[in-house]
């Protein structure tokens, strides 16, 4: 029977189908971090079980983390310090290996996982972070999961795993100049709702996917899940399993075993899908969120909606809550919005070549005055590379904040807070109510766009920027 | 059976579609190594002012609403983050049941192993339900767990649950040790896995070992 390449992963990780709906489903790597993982470890050590298979997990500090600029770190907070010690005592307990904070490839770990050459096609990866879903852009199935099934997860190294419905979307055609994975993923969010996908794994395919780069198919299957998907997959082609055989030396030897049922790592031609939707990626605008949830956005050449206008009452509702808490009007204008910070970090868009687009919009242009701009790289590696390549001296000299790698204001549980009011320009992935601080308000939008807000001090069009700009 | 087949109580309407995690349970809950005062953070902001001051507005604060123990809210409520937090804080408040159109994925995961109720219905049974509790006079809802219904002063609904969340419900069936239960099988597994794709075995540890 033919199978959808969802249905391949979950088939070829089955340890027992439990009934109807649910599979003991193997995991072959669980990442971790501090804050989703204490309580699990202390499950385990109240039953009194050790962890199954150390080595196929992975533990991170990236939530708490400062990312001051001073290169060692100190965690001042006291209860974000335990919750650091504590995971690396939990790590040297049961052997697990940990990137703790002054390793100099911590990072935040959809990044780093990835970029050390971790990720695999057709693994199962779990970590108790909903972004997990990143991992699709190598052909891996990854699942966001909640700390019992963390401590599941430890004690098993299965998770019990109810089975999904299967989604295609297709995306035609070539981005536009200005326009880009994170515009794209904000354009079918926005097209399908913030539950659009719920119940799904979603699988990405056409011409507009394979156009895209690996780090841009992160963009846009880490971000599935703010359409509520389950899972995201791209089959692997020639692009990723360049970038995994670049990245994974130490599996030199099964190479070309591998890359042959790499290649096999596809839906059937004739498969199954629940639900098909397509998209053209020529109709992709550089969007902006004009409220507190990532399914309310608009390209910058079009107005804020006006709620009246909602399909349900529900959605006229919550639209109308949303624009009070962001402090706009029906019909507003985000192009020349003034705002007062941008954060251009997270797992949605901060690795090298987010940060390559941001150097060359910014070119020799100054962050405006009235801005506070910071930038959080993905990783340490990622860090080091952009400062190896010139991209920090550039960004320092236009008055942008270089910091150190963390989750940092993605969800500001350090100290890299919004203040009441304070409107963010922010490459991340949520622009939930009070996400970036109490009162904060995000508009989420890609890389260039958030560094031409920057340099204009307000929101505008990356199209005009650029084409305004005299090399 | 351990568990009450039925709950019953005075329930709250959340009319709020999206409804996160984040504003289930904001950040600064989540600093802790165990999971203890979690009920102060559920929808802090919300119930809280700027000052800490209880909203009088806010209908979990208003007395004909004291000791809530079930929500109606909208569509897809427990989206966004896998904080579990969310849940406990719930649980801890002394929510026991939540009835909604639609719940995020792993937030459905996380209430089920926390053995709180989340309950599917219809767009239409919601508004319903959340008309009679949005008076104070009409706010008790009747979950019967044996025969899948909930009934509010005016209204009765059905909904389905499958037969493993049933028993995980009921019987606080405890995952981790059925599956160890199976241990076996999963090493088998682990051995024909791996077998056919050494270069997954301990992947963790020989990243880890080469990147030092
Ligand atoms: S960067 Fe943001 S979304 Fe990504 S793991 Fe960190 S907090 Fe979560």
């Amino acid at each position: 029977m033919s199978r959808t390449l969802y249905q391949k992963l979950v088939d070829s990780h089955c340890v027992q189908r439990l009934d109807e709906e649910h599979v003991l489903l193997y995991a072959d790597l669980h990442l971790m971090n501090e804050y989703t993982s204490p309580q699990a470890f202390a499950g385990l050590r109240q039953r009194g079980l050790p962890v199954r298979r150390p080595w196929q997990n992975v533990a991170v500090v990236d939530h708490i983390i400062p990312t001051h600029p001073l290169k060692h770190r100190v965690i001042v907070d006291p209860a974000s310090a335990l919750q650091a010690s504590n995971l690396a005592r939990n790590c040297e307990l049961h052997g697990i290996p940990l990137f703790d904070t002054n390793d100099p490839l911590q990072g935040i770990e959809h990044v780093i996982a990835p970029e050390l050459g971790m990720i695999r096609p057709g693994m199962v990866v779990l970590c108790g972070d909903s972004h997990t879903t990143t991992y699709g852009a190598l052909g891996a199935l990854g699942f966001g999961i909640g700390t019992s099934e963390v401590e599941h997860v430890l004690a098993t190294q299965t998770l019990v795993h109810r089975v999904a419905s299967n989604m295609r979307i297709r995306v035609d055609g070539r981005l536009s100049v200005g326009c880009t994975a994170k515009d794209l993923v904000l354009h079918i969010i926005a097209n399908i709702g913030a539950q659009g996908a719920r119940g799904y794994v979603v699988e990405f395919v056409g011409e507009g996917i394979a156009a895209l780069s690996v780090e841009a198919r992160m963009t846009i299957c880490n971000m599935a899940v703010e359409a509520g998907a389950r899972g995201a997959l791209i089959a692997p082609d020639d692009v990723a399993i360049e970038y995994v055989s670049a990245r994974a030396p130490d599996m030199k030897r099964h190479l070309p075993r591998a890359i042959e049922q790499w290649r096999k790592l596809r839906s059937d031609d004739d498969a199954r899908f629940d639900v098909e939707l397509s998209f053209d990626a020529c109709d992709v605008g550089p969007r902006v969120t004009w409220g507190t949830s990532p399914d309310q956005s608009v390209p910058i050449d079009e107005r804020v909606p006006d709620p009246a206008r909602a399909g349900s009452p529900q959605q006229r509702e919550a639209a109308t809550r949303a624009l009070r808490y962001i402090g706009l009007e029906a019909g507003a204008s985000l192009d020349g919005l003034a705002i007062d910070r941008v954060f251009i970090g997270s797992c949605t868009n901060a690795r090298i070549e987010d940060l390559r687009e941001v150097a060359k919009i910014v070119g020799d242009r100054k962050v405006d005055p009235r801005v506070r701009a910071m930038i959080v790289p993905g990783s340490g590696a990622v860090r080091d590379q952009a400062e190896a390549e010139g991209i920090a001296a550039r960004l320092i000299a236009a008055g942008f904040e270089w910091r150190q790698p963390g989750c940092s204001m993605c969800l500001a549980m350090n100290d890299d807070v919004l203040r009441p009011g304070e409107r963010c320009a922010s490459t991340t992935n949520r622009n939930f109510e009070g996400r970036q601080g109490r009162a904060g308000r995000t508009h989420l939008m890609s890389p260039a766009m958030a560094a031409a807000a920057a340099i204009a001090g307000c929101i505008t069009d990356v199209r005009r920027l650029e084409s305004s700009h005299v090399r | 059976m351990s568990a009450d087949t039925s709950i019953a109580g005075v329930a709250a309407a959340l009319p709020i579609p999206n409804l996160d995690t984040d504003q289930i349970m904001p950040k600064q809950f989540l600093r802790g190594i165990d999971k203890a005062g979690l009920d102060r953070g559920v929808l802090y902001d919300l119930r809280f002012d700027a000052n800490g001051a209880p909203r009088s507005d806010f209908v979990l604060n208003q007395p004909e609403y004291a000791g809530c123990r079930i929500l109606v809210a909208e569509q897809n409520f427990g989206c966004g983050s896998s904080r579990e937090h969310a849940v406990w804080g719930l649980v801890q408040l002394g929510i026991r049941a939540v009835i909604a159109p639609s719940f995020g994925e792993i937030f459905y995961s996380n209430a089920m192993n926390n053995g709180l109720l989340l309950i599917v219905v219809a767009q239409l049974d919601v508004d319903r339900f959340m008309n009679d509790v949005r008076n104070p006079a009409t706010n008790r809802i009747d979950i019967d767990v044996a025969r899948l219904q909930v009934r509010s002063r005016t209204h009765l609904a059905k909904f389905a649950m499958s037969a493993r969340h049933r028993q995980m419900f009921l019987d606080g069936l405890d995952l981790v040790g059925a599956s160890l239960a199976s241990v076996e099988a999963i090493a088998a597994f682990e051995r024909k896995h791996w077998e056919e794709q050494p270069w997954l075995q301990s992947v963790g540890a020989m990243v880890r070992a080469r990147v030092c």
